[in-house]
């Protein structure tokens, strides 16, 4: 009798709950949304919400001259703006057939790696805060972003959405005060990632929160056709700079960063070790930097033959492309965008499932997506 | 300019004379006023320090526009919250979503009743003042629970039951911690305790310290141990659901309770009002900012604790160093019953040193994934 009594007591009835993360949260980088059914803590399911930020970039791309579609290629990832630019104009030179000179080609591969440094910075200092590191290794970060924001100001007037590369190079040469800015920036720029090194890479609690949390296998994050840091932290040393070189990066030497589990914390690690590399191949194009025009004859309104072509590039967060079909008038017929963020993102649940709310979070912030890239 | 020259009196006059009109209601009326403007100043220096402190480690400067070193900003805080909308959700529970923020907010104020400003300067010196204080400031947890609960929120229910099981959890190592204290003291009125601490304890109780002052971050949700509100998780935790007014007692409670424990780790360990030259209130004060300003400093450098790694802190590290400490007093109690000699202090660093190292390699943090 008293057996069933208390039987009755301790068996307590629990059941999983929805919880909406998003689209307004404070660490979904975005408006993104996560359906997550939660068992007390753990993560049961992940559903992935988005579309919150379409503009329809795709479709209004087809209505404009193929120049007038470099400000669109700006919001996709608008923190990486540049490697946007760069992919686009590779896409339409290939279909055109147009050269680019080679001052242009190496302040390209300049900016672009200056580029990739920045979105670096936001996306290793917002992984960091995820994991409640309350501010400071963001704001450090965004000091020296900063700086290189400031370089792009010199050269585009702005500081987000550049619209700086054009078809066949750049409508106008850096200004005078750019090189030297970049030279400082330069010689600054390693104490400084040794200074982001010294705040957290060692600390005990976020080893115990990123080690081996999340954990992306290489077969999967292969099936999945990842990229960029969430593919090569994985142990897949694959680089399109290296395996498919676009631009000039055949003549500059540099190393892949890879990691060895495929955990929040390898994600991390890479990225920091890239940034170091992308100093590495500006200092060779700074060294290397010839003088003479920056942008090849092209006509005013680029009419392509009718043709396809595809162009992608390593943008920040992974194989940028852009397939272009062009029926031989002045707007591109069909403009698809293969966005890394996206592809990434579809791993997501893999990699959270059976963790915490809190591993949730930091996964999510260790793929490093920008919303503008998935919804376009 | 009224608060320094009645807190001066009182320090050096002790307490009020017993045949003033009014026996012990005069000094009770005092005290009262005392407590509070002490500690709602305190609350809005340690904001100020706060803000500006962590701005200063941040690389960026803070507020600095309100008043003289953006002294003011705390007041322009307070008025810009006074003026919001309240809002109570639908769904809310109404009675329990609007008394929440009270029962958390009146026990920090409450704990300053035992605490002495001076030599026998305080509200009351109760006898049992150290388990007052413990016992008052468990109360917080419930006033947190009724706002998790009250408002209908899973974002808020998910941080208040972190809330709930990180303030049983490490209800037990502070109170272990301070149960060594109370064995080196022979008492636990506090004023006793400074009284005793002609070494400071923080040297004779080092390991003691640290289990203290971890668990009070733990108990009143500093970082790294602010599951209840983390913001990069549960958007704001308990208090998702508030704004205006409530939101404001909310915000006093954290700092209030930031004070307290300060307070208490200051009375407990760093030897309270004692100090030479400066009067007594003042070096109470100092040692109270001193303390929160360590507690500033992990805030800024620290990421954020999982709450399984939570639990098993409490349970795997503090607990057992908790009763070694214990134990270890007690036999030097035993050894030398009349006052602890200088040699001991030492020696304790030693046993702390050696025992953090060796669980430290004891214990793996949490157990990471489930399968489910």
């Amino acid at each position: 009798m008293r057996d069933t009594r208390y039987a009755r007591i301790m068996v307590l009835k629990t059941e999983p709950f929805i919880l909406n993360i998003g689209p307004v949260h404070p660490s979904t980088h975005g408006v993104f949304r996560m359906r997550t059914t939660l068992d007390g803590e753990v993560v049961v399911d992940v559903e992935p919400v988005f579309g919150y930020l379409h503009r329809g970039i795709e479709k209004l791309a087809e209505e404009r001259t193929y120049t007038g579609v470099i400000p669109l290629t700006d919001r996709l990832d608008y923190v990486a703006s540049m490697s946007n630019n760069l992919a686009y104009c590779l896409a339409v030179e290939k279909l055109a057939g147009i050269s680019v000179p080679e001052r242009a080609e190496y302040l390209r591969v300049i900016l672009a790696e200056l580029q990739r440094i920045a979105s670096h910075l936001i996306a290793v200092g917002a992984f960091l805060n995820d994991c409640g590191a309350f501010f400071t290794p963001f704001l450090y970060m965004f000091r020296e972003r900063e700086k290189i924001v400031d370089l792009f100001e010199m050269v585009s007037g702005q500081r987000l959405l550049y619209n700086y590369m054009r078809i066949g190079g750049f409508n106008q040469d850096v200004p005078d005060e750019f090189l030297p800015a970049l030279d400082k920036l330069l010689a600054q720029m390693p104490r400084f990632i040794e200074e982001y090194e010294r705040l957290l890479k060692e600390n005990e609690i976020l080893l115990a929160r990123a080690k081996g949390v999340g954990i992306l296998p290489k077969e999967v994050a292969i099936n999945i056709s990842a990229s960029g840091p969430v593919l090569r932290a994985s142990g897949v040393k694959w680089d399109i700079r290296k395996k498919d070189p676009y631009s000039i990066y055949d003549r500059f030497d540099f190393d892949i960063p890879t990691g060895e589990v495929g955990d929040c914390y390898d994600r991390y690690r890479v990225r920091v070790e890239e940034m170091r590399q992308s100093l590495r191949i500006i200092n060779q194009a700074r060294r290397q930097l010839p003088a003479g025009e920056v942008k090849s004859e092209v006509p005013h309104l680029v009419r392509p033959p009718a043709g396809e072509a595809y162009a992608h590039i390593e943008a920040p967060k992974g194989e940028l492309g852009f397939h272009l079909v062009s029926d031989n008038s002045i707007a591109p017929y069909r403009c698809h965008i293969r966005a890394p963020s996206l592809l990434n993102l579809t791993a997501l649940r893999d990699m959270a499932i059976g963790w915490k709310v809190a591993d949730l979070i930091i996964i999510f912030g260790s793929i490093d997506i920008v919303m503008g890239e998935i919804d376009r | 300019m009224i608060l320094n020259s009645s807190l001066n009196s009182i320090a050096y006059s002790s307490t009020l004379p017993p045949d003033w009109p009014g026996g012990f209601w005069w000094h009770w009326l005092l005290f009262t006023v005392i407590i509070i403007v002490f500690a709602l100043t305190l609350v809005m220096g340690f904001i100020w320090i706060e803000r500006r402190g962590m701005g200063r480690m941040q690389a960026r400067l803070g507020p600095n526009q309100a008043g003289p070193f953006g002294l003011l900003q705390p007041v322009a805080d307070a008025l810009k919250i006074l003026l919001k909308e309240d809002i109570i959700p639908a769904k809310a529970d109404r009675i329990v979503h609007w008394l929440a923020p009270v029962v958390a907010f009146a026990p920090a104020l409450m704990i300053f009743a035992v605490v002495p400003f001076g030599d026998g300067a305080m509200l009351a010196d109760l006898d049992i003042g150290i388990l007052y204080v413990v016992a008052i400031a468990s109360i917080s947890a419930i006033g947190i629970f009724m706002a998790g609960w009250g408002s209908s929120n899973k974002y808020s229910m998910l941080g208040a039951m972190r809330g709930i099981a990180s303030v049983v959890s490490y209800e037990i190592p502070v109170v272990l911690a301070i149960a060594g204290v109370v064995l080196v003291a022979g008492s636990m009125s506090l004023n006793q305790i400074v009284l005793a601490q002609d070494i400071p304890f923080i040297l004779l109780q080092p390991l003691g310290f640290l289990l203290f002052f971890i668990g009070g971050c733990a108990e009143i949700n500093r970082s790294p141990f602010d599951l209840m509100e983390a913001d990069s998780e549960l958007t704001a935790g308990f208090h998702t659901e508030y704004s205006g007014m409530k939101f404001a007692m909310f915000y006093l409670m954290e700092y209030a309770e930031a004070v307290a424990i300060s307070a208490i780790i200051a009375t407990l360990f760093l030897g309270g009002w004692r100090g030479p030259l400066l009067p007594p209130w003042l070096w109470f004060v100092l040692k109270v900012i001193f303390v929160f300003f360590i507690m500033v400093w992990t805030r800024t450098t620290l990421p954020r604790v999982r709450i399984d790694q939570l639990m098993a802190l409490a349970w795997k590290f503090l607990f057992p160093l908790a009763l070694i400490n214990l134990i270890v007093t007690a036999i030097q109690i035993l050894v030398w019953p009349d006052a602890l000699p200088w040699i001991l202090v030492p020696i304790n660093l030693a046993i702390m040193a050696l025992l953090i190292l060796l669980w430290s390699k004891l214990f793996k943090l949490g157990w990471g994934r489930v399968e489910v």
